[in-house]
């Protein structure tokens, strides 16, 4: 458990946050660029120090004010992946990956080299100068270099920031097999919700150095505090669901009290837990139940919430089970409609537009255990 | 000392050297190389406290360093031989205490030189050091490496192409410097006598014009080798590096 209450200026630019982390899962930390991401982190890995305030991992004082005690960086065992990897150049890609681990001396439980070349698949890039490797080889190898010298939090800056596009998702999958090998919290900063969505259990929402909110990510997906940090058409609720079945399109995913439909880019068992997002954009309501249509997601539930959201309407809809849904609609269809909380909804999307944005949620990590 | 030309055809134009001109660059050769040893871990030291430390009087500590690129080098002989010639402020008690000589010795001439090409040593150093990503030594320090071993590990490893430029750059100059060695450790044959001196002896010689050209052509062949070294060795270790 990671405990961080802090505050720290720099020039024109104030911090001033307080947030948890459970001694296990990854927590993203989502907020703009200038939001203090970086800054936050920096802070609790003690690159910088705090005006005031406190960080604590799991039971120890690693800060306390000005005059408290103060336990440098190298003596937190704190890991972190800067988003420029910062491999040291002089160095081999081994002795960059034995760096920390000889400092950390061998520990029970660890990931030990061979495993975590396993891993990462880093074997045939061991004998290769930092650089020689490509952005995401690098910043495989950082995360190994990291996660080597044992540590008991691991901290990621936007490690997927430096890489290009084309070669960003190559990263992804390792990041989340790791995920599910790792008993320690980490905290992954990101501006890109899609990463977050990935990876994390949690967010914390930056902005201007405040903590917004933090929560899981279904739940902070409903909230105002993300969708203000969001392109309209980012805007939509985060399902989570127990694949049932699968079928000739992709997969049957229970979520509340229906099924959808999914088109999943990997097969996956069933029973396996899926996170996706359905865009606010996408989702019609009905007021009553239709047939003849194409449309293979129907979900019934009733409104819970309306926000005037810029030039529309932001609907929420319970459908069941604490799911949720968001709709966008025009000011004049909510009026036409004349919806207000607790009406009784249809929530309408096609199966395919939720491609892309299917995530496979490690099981060890997920809120509660795989249902069967 | 009887002038014998070992395997000379003629005794005036030879292309081979007199033992003469051998002990000179022999000498020149030992006093630049104890020189840069002598100044090296200084230089260094002085390098990091200047490119990484604030304190009051940084400003002056660099000026200082550096003085000796505008100082009339024969001024820097003088302050030498005021402090650490026999009758010199340190220099006695050097002599009683430890019965150290340093004025007219081999060892006071690597000392002038030292002084002298300190300022080239510690700007090449300082420059690497500068370039040097403090960002990698965060990272270190993540991994669990405290300031020594950051410093030997991470810094100093990355930092070699400065040093070892400066190293070369300053060796290269040391193996000519004049005013400050013939000041403080006068011109004494087989002890101070470095190429420059020997140089300078032979044109007051009436027929050492020959002599004098060797040498002048000797000293020019070895700065050039020095400086293309240096610069061969800098790209050597840079490519290892990546960069």
């Amino acid at each position: 458990m990671l405990e961080v209450d802090l505050r720290k200026r720099l020039g024109e630019f104030e911090l001033r946050a307080a947030m948890r982390v459970p001694a296990a899962g990854v927590v993203g930390l989502f907020g703009r660029s200038g939001s203090g991401k970086t800054t936050l982190i920096n802070l609790i890995a003690g690159l910088i120090r705090p005006d005031s305030g406190s960080v604590r991992l799991g039971g120890q004082t690693l800060s306390e004010g000005v005059a408290g005690p103060f336990v440098p960086p190298e003596r937190r065992r704190i890991g972190y992946v800067f988003q420029d990897s910062r491999l040291f150049p002089h160095l081999r890609v081994l002795d960059n990956l034995r760096y920390g681990a000889r400092r950390a001396g061998p520990g029970a439980g660890a990931i030990g080299l061979e495993e975590m070349v396993t891993l990462l698949d880093l074997a045939p890039l061991l004998g290769r100068r930092p650089h020689q490797l490509s952005g995401g080889e690098r910043q495989r190898v950082a995360l190994g270099r990291a996660l080597l010298a044992r540590p008991r939090l691991l901290l990621l800056d936007e490690p997927l920031a430096a890489i290009d596009a084309a070669h960003r998702a190559e990263l992804l999958p390792y990041l989340e097999s790791l995920r599910t090998r790792l008993s320690i919290p980490v905290v992954y900063v990101s501006h890109q919700l899609e990463e977050v969505l990935r990876l994390a259990n949690e967010l914390v929402l930056l902005e201007a150095g405040r903590v917004l909110a933090q929560g899981p990510v279904s739940e902070l997906s409903l909230r105002q505090e993300l969708h203000g940090m969001l392109p309209t058409e980012r805007v939509g609720a985060v399902l989570e669901g127990v694949i049932e079945r699968h079928t000739a399109d992709g997969v049957e995913l229970r979520v509340g009290a229906g099924t959808l439909q999914v088109s999943v880019e990997e097969a996956s068992v069933p029973g396996t837990r899926l996170r996706l997002q359905v865009l606010a954009r996408d989702v019609i309501i009905a007021t009553q139940s239709v047939q003849g249509l194409s449309v293979r997601n129907v979900l019934r539930g009733a409104v819970t919430r309306l926000r005037t959201d810029g030039d529309g309407v932001l609907v929420e809809v319970d459908v069941g089970d604490g799911a949720r849904v968001l709709s966008r609609i025009t000011t004049q269809a909510c009026a036409a409609l004349a919806l207000r909380p607790g009406m009784e909804v249809w929530a309408l999307f096609k199966a395919v537009s939720t491609r892309g944005h299917a995530y496979h949620l490690g099981a060890t990590l997920s809120p509660e255990p795989p249902a069967h | 000392m009887p002038e014998f030309r070992g395997v000379s055809r003629s005794p005036t134009m030879s292309a081979s050297l007199s033992p003469a001109e051998l002990q000179a660059l022999r000498l020149s050769l030992a006093v630049a190389a104890r020189s840069v040893l002598f100044s090296l871990p200084l230089a260094l030291a002085c390098a990091w406290v200047l490119g990484r430390v604030r304190f009051p009087g940084r400003t002056f500590l660099d000026a200082l360093v550096h003085l000796p690129l505008v100082l009339p080098p024969v001024a820097v002989g003088y302050v030498l031989l005021m402090l650490l010639g026999a009758q010199g402020v340190m220099g006695g008690w050097l002599h009683r205490t430890f019965g150290l000589q340093l004025a007219f010795t081999t060892a006071g001439a690597a000392l002038a030189t030292a002084v002298m090409t300190f300022p080239l040593m510690v700007r090449a150093m300082r420059l690497s050091l500068e370039h040097v990503d403090r960002g990698l030594e965060d990272a270190a320090r993540t991994l669990g490496a405290g300031p020594l071993d950051r410093f030997l590990s991470i810094t100093l490893p990355l930092m070699l192409p400065g040093i070892l430029a400066g190293a070369l750059t300053a060796f290269a100059a040391g193996l000519g410097e004049f005013g400050a060695v013939i000041t403080f450790a006068a011109n004494v044959p087989g002890v101070t006598r470095t190429l420059p001196l020997a140089l300078y002896t032979a044109m007051q010689t009436p027929d050492g014009d020959a002599q004098a050209l060797r040498l002048a052509l000797m000293s020019f062949a070895l700065g050039l080798g020095g400086l293309l070294a240096a610069e061969a060795v800098v790209r050597r270790v840079r490519r290892t590096l990546g960069r």
